[in-house]
């Protein structure tokens, strides 16, 4: 998935209050917004709501593709079916992504904190550099994993080497001297293909902090290191959540990484909802797995909202 | 289209503005003379840029009406109207370069050929070189300048203007002070002026209202505000007011006499704005004499009290003492620099005496320390109230 | 830091900075470490670029074998490419159009107006940018297959891509909207600006750049999905299709010239974009 050429300038506007209050700020009408709002949300209403309650339909129906399929009756039991399946798979996925988030946390955030803090004038080139590479083909570039990680590559030479991979094979990570068809190939193009969703996040958290609140507490006599944990971290957690949330989500669907870059047999769930939806055809099965995916995110997502109101999401 | 500037006196009449939880203007009623300055005064929240924003049409008044001359503008909308608005902001266009700026009122209007106008207009307010440059790479000084152009070439029958100078270091605020009234005098177009800096008001307007909490508590050329306030809150505000507590006991001609803690005052029936017997009697700093308790002295026809030395500053232009009078309340005095009296130190016994015509008496009711200057009072308004 | 009492000595002698390797490291670590997330993050474009200069052994483009311009001299010689080309910039430039438009409408709703159950909209256009692909890619398909009015192609991915590419445009033109300082607009009616002069004259305007930086993103997004477009075609082949299809048999070198060619067109732009944003803000 390739992203803005201009995100820069549309992070460095605005707030994200509601408009003020009173005040004739803006002379209109009553019903405008509701007029301005009307075509968009109608879009999204038939073409993201209403799939929804069609994949849920979907997820109930028992048939075949020769026979067709009937809601009469619903079957929930695809549900438990799939999970009893495909258990591993999800297992898979949450950890897959769980990880690539992480290691993308730990990728962006010294990356976020430079620009935000250390750039001055590079400042803009800096944003442009993190979403550049975002310009050619999201397939391409996965890809290019393979001849970066290729066995007879550089990289991997490196790594064997140095017994770097002695390591992650005990871990788990790689087979042998193999990087490719790993689930280390795996994480490492999943991280990398949402780098950019974690690091604009980051940084418009960062970027609003007032760096004399980090003097403050250099002169109260906090080191770097705690004036960090103690101030800056705390206050960037809103871009971390964000951030997280934006990584996580999609990088639990994705199959793209795990089919370029992946073992055979260490399928995703997105992988089983491909391979069910378009080649065998198993519509009820891959729409019950679809569906338990999206609960899922809706779960966290409204985890979030909790704690954090809606108005800093979009 | 805005109407022809047919011109005439702006008259406010009976206006309430109501908010969902506050009432920001109550039920105002003022005239400002054709070709005047006039200054609205007041707090932080007394409603004066709300009366402001009302005039202009970018607010909608609850109640009351609003006239220019015999034109009723109450309704009409900001660009109907032959009113222009320096904004305290600017809200310069940032899109435009300077002489579009100045020229955007023109050219709504359908004027063909704005640059005759646009330039002398620019030479007016001492930006000629200027002209294409964006805002952004002006002084606020400059910036300043710009927006009294932009609303001041479209002959506007009122300019209104949003505490322009609140934004500007001290020096150049005053340097724009006297600019303004200089070519508010030269242009002779109707300004209404809106201000928290009781200095400000006082320097350039010919009337001043001074606002509080939505209403206008007196209303007059600034000497008569500054020296006879009908209230309180006046008293404090415009300058400092040292208020005793004193009750009324009698008359003597065109005298009203009076006694303060035991001791005899007396002032002219004109400078008494109470009706009750309880009231407070005020003088200001500037107005007290002050003189060493021992030296004899007779001090004819002065109202005179007794008191101990506090605090003795010397400030240059003057010295200001802070004085305790026999029953513990202090009051300020401001002695001009012209001589000085080494043996007016803390703790020295004086005798403090005024002229009776200085005197001022104010329903006692009223909260003694209504206006007065509160530590740490923001510099600027926000933007409703 | 020596301080001195022998008198007739002028200075005390200056302390100065603990020096050497490891003191610089510890010093300048986070901008290493930023510098390292670059480096990571250009790795693939590297590659990618080198390798449309590769002449490969074989259909896959894996290994360097010899430097050739061969495939830049012939873009469109593998089989389908320019068709799939061509039809990722039509289904680009509509989606764009009408995301675009869209995208724009809510966005002056959300950041100017104040109406009933802005939580709701806010969570709706939120929800599309966070849901995972096949999620979204797979219900759609479950519409399309339940509905059976229209067939699987040029339009169900049109209509996809238009329902993901709304919420980006929302957030990158409600940024900038919600920036715009609303007394601009007040100043322009004290002006005898109607409603719509002041729009036309004042808001677009200075809205306008936001709105362009959304095309831009909802293009790039269009542009390059696949996953979404995999389950709702049928038949129909977009480059990223195309690029997936041929990933099995082996993709040719054409497919990095295109990328390649993607990213400094993209550059190009953006640096433009930036150049005249700069020299409009000069006057």
């Amino acid at each position: 998935m390739s992203a803005a050429a201009a995100i820069p300038d549309a992070l460095e506007a605005g707030p994200h209050e509601p408009p003020p209050a009173a005040a004739g700020g803006s002379l209109g009408r009553r019903w405008t917004p509701y007029l301005l709002l009307l075509p968009g949300l109608l879009w999204l209403g038939v073409f993201f709501l209403a799939p929804m309650v069609s994949l849920f339909s979907t997820s109930l129906q028992t048939g075949s593709p020769e026979q067709g399929y009937s809601l009469n009756p619903p079957r929930f039991a695809n549900y438990t079916d799939v999970w009893g399946q495909y258990g591993e798979q999800f297992l898979r996925s949450f950890v897959y992504a769980g990880i690539a988030t992480v290691a993308a946390l730990a990728i962006s955030y010294p990356l976020a904190y430079t620009i935000a803090f250390k750039a001055g004038r590079w400042r803009n080139i800096l944003l442009v550099l993190v979403i550049a590479p975002f310009f050619t083909s999201f397939l391409i570039r996965t890809l290019a994993w393979k001849t970066i990680l290729s066995d007879n590559g550089f990289v991997v030479g490196l790594m064997n080497t140095l017994h770097i991979t002695d390591v992650l094979a005990f871990v788990g990570l790689t087979d042998g001297e193999r990087v490719l068809a790993t689930p280390l190939a795996v994480v490492t193009g999943l991280t990398y293909n949402f780098l950019p969703f974690m690091t604009l996040p980051l940084f418009a958290s960062l970027e609003r902090i007032d760096p004399r609140l980090i003097e403050a507490a250099h002169d109260l006599f906090a080191s770097p290191f705690t004036a960090f944990r103690k101030v800056t971290w705390p206050l960037s957690l809103p871009g971390v959540v964000a951030g997280t949330l934006l990584t996580f989500i999609p990088a639990a669907g994705d199959y793209i990484n795990q089919s370029l870059l992946g073992r055979v047999g260490d399928a995703m769930v997105g992988n089983v909802i491909d391979s069910k939806f378009l080649r065998v055809l198993d519509y009820p099965a891959a729409a019950a797995l679809s569906f338990t995916l999206m609960v899922s995110i809706v779960v966290l997502v409204a985890l979030y909202v909790r704690r954090a109101g809606t108005e800093e999401l979009v | 289209m805005a109407g022809p500037a047919v011109g005439g006196d702006l008259r406010i009449l009976g206006v309430t503005k109501r908010f969902v939880d506050f009432v920001a203007v109550d039920d105002l009623t003022l005239t400002v003379p054709k070709g005047s300055f006039f200054a609205l005064l007041g707090p932080s929240g007394c409603g004066k840029t709300t009366t402001l924003r009302m005039v202009a049409g970018l607010e909608e008044p609850t109640e009351g009406s609003i006239f220019i001359g015999d034109e009723d503008i109450t309704w009409a909308k900001p660009y109907r109207r032959p009113v222009n608005t320096v904004f305290q902001s600017y809200a310069l266009f940032p899109h435009l370069d300077i002489f579009e700026n100045v020229a955007f009122g023109l050219r709504r209007r359908g004027v063909k050929d704005v640059k005759p106008q646009v330039e002398d207009m620019l030479e007016l307010v001492e930006l000629g070189q200027y002209a294409r440059r964006k805002p952004t790479q002006l002084s606020g000084g400059q910036q300043q300048r710009v927006a009294v152009a932009r609303a001041l070439i479209n002959r506007p029958d009122v300019l209104l203007l949003d505490e322009p100078l609140g934004a500007l270091d001290l020096k150049l605020r005053r340097q724009m002070q006297l600019e303004l009234k200089r070519i508010q005098t030269e242009v002779g177009i109707t300004f209404v002026h809106v201000t928290h800096d009781q200095e400000e008001a006082m320097t350039m307007a010919d009337t001043i209202a001074v606002m509080n909490a939505g209403r206008i508590e007196q209303m007059g050329p600034p000497t008569e505000l500054y020296e006879n306030p009908r209230t309180t809150f006046v008293a404090n505000f415009l300058g400092q007011s040292n208020l005793l507590t004193g009750r009324v006991t009698g008359r003597s001609g065109d005298d009203v006499l009076a006694e303060v803690e035991g001791r005899r005052v007396a002032f002219p029936t004109s400078r008494l704005h109470a009706t009750g017997e309880a009231v407070h009697i005020g003088v200001r700093p500037e107005k007290i004499q002050i003189s060493f308790a021992d030296d004899t002295a007779s001090f004819d026809g002065h109202n005179v009290v007794d008191g101990v030395i506090l605090d003795a500053s010397f400030i240059g232009v003057s010295m200001q003492y802070v004085v305790r009078l026999p029953w513990g309340q202090e009051v300020a005095v401001f002695a001009q620099n012209i001589r000085r009296d080494d043996r007016l130190v803390d703790g020295a016994a004086v005798h403090l005496h005024w002229d009776p015509a200085h005197t001022f008496a104010l329903d006692a009711s009223q909260d003694a320390d209504a206006g007065a200057a509160l530590v740490g009072e923001p510099a600027a308004e926000p933007a409703v109230g | 830091m020596a301080a001195t009492t022998s008198p007739g000595r002028v200075a005390p002698a200056r302390s100065s900075r603990p020096g050497g390797p490891v003191n610089w490291l510890r010093r300048h670590l986070v901008a290493i470490a930023a510098a390292a997330a670059l480096v990571y993050m250009f790795l693939p474009i590297a590659v990618v670029v080198l390798f449309s200069f590769n002449d490969p052994v074989g259909r896959f483009n894996y290994q360097w074998a010899t430097f050739s311009t061969k495939a830049w001299a012939d873009p469109c010689g593998a089989s389908g490419i320019c068709e799939a080309l061509g039809l990722s910039l039509r289904i680009g430039f509509l989606a764009t159009l009408a995301a675009t438009v869209l995208g724009t409408l809510v966005a002056f709703a959300l950041a100017r107006h104040r109406f009933a159950g802005r939580s709701v909209v806010n969570l709706l256009i939120f929800m599309p940018m966070a849901t995972p692909e096949v999620v979204m890619g797979s219900s759609l398909l479950a519409l399309f297959v339940n509905v059976t009015v229209v067939p699987l192609g040029f339009w169900t991915i049109t209509i996809a891509h238009i329902m993901f590419c709304l919420s980006f445009v929302v957030v990158t033109v409600k940024a900038r909207v919600a920036g715009l300082d609303s007394r601009l607009e007040q100043a322009a009616m004290d002006l005898y600006a109607d409603e719509f002069t002041t729009f036309r004259k004042v808001t677009f305007p200075l809205v306008l750049p936001g709105i362009v930086a959304g095309a831009l993103l909802a293009f790039s997004l269009s542009f390059d999905d696949f996953i979404i477009t995999n389950f709702n075609s049928g038949s129909t082949v977009t480059f990223p299709v195309w690029v997936w299809g041929a990933a099995t048999r082996g993709v040719p070198v054409q497919a990095n010239v295109v990328g390649t060619a993607m990213f400094l067109i993209a550059l190009s732009l953006v640096l433009v974009g930036r150049v005249i944003g700069r020299r409009r803000a000069a006057g």
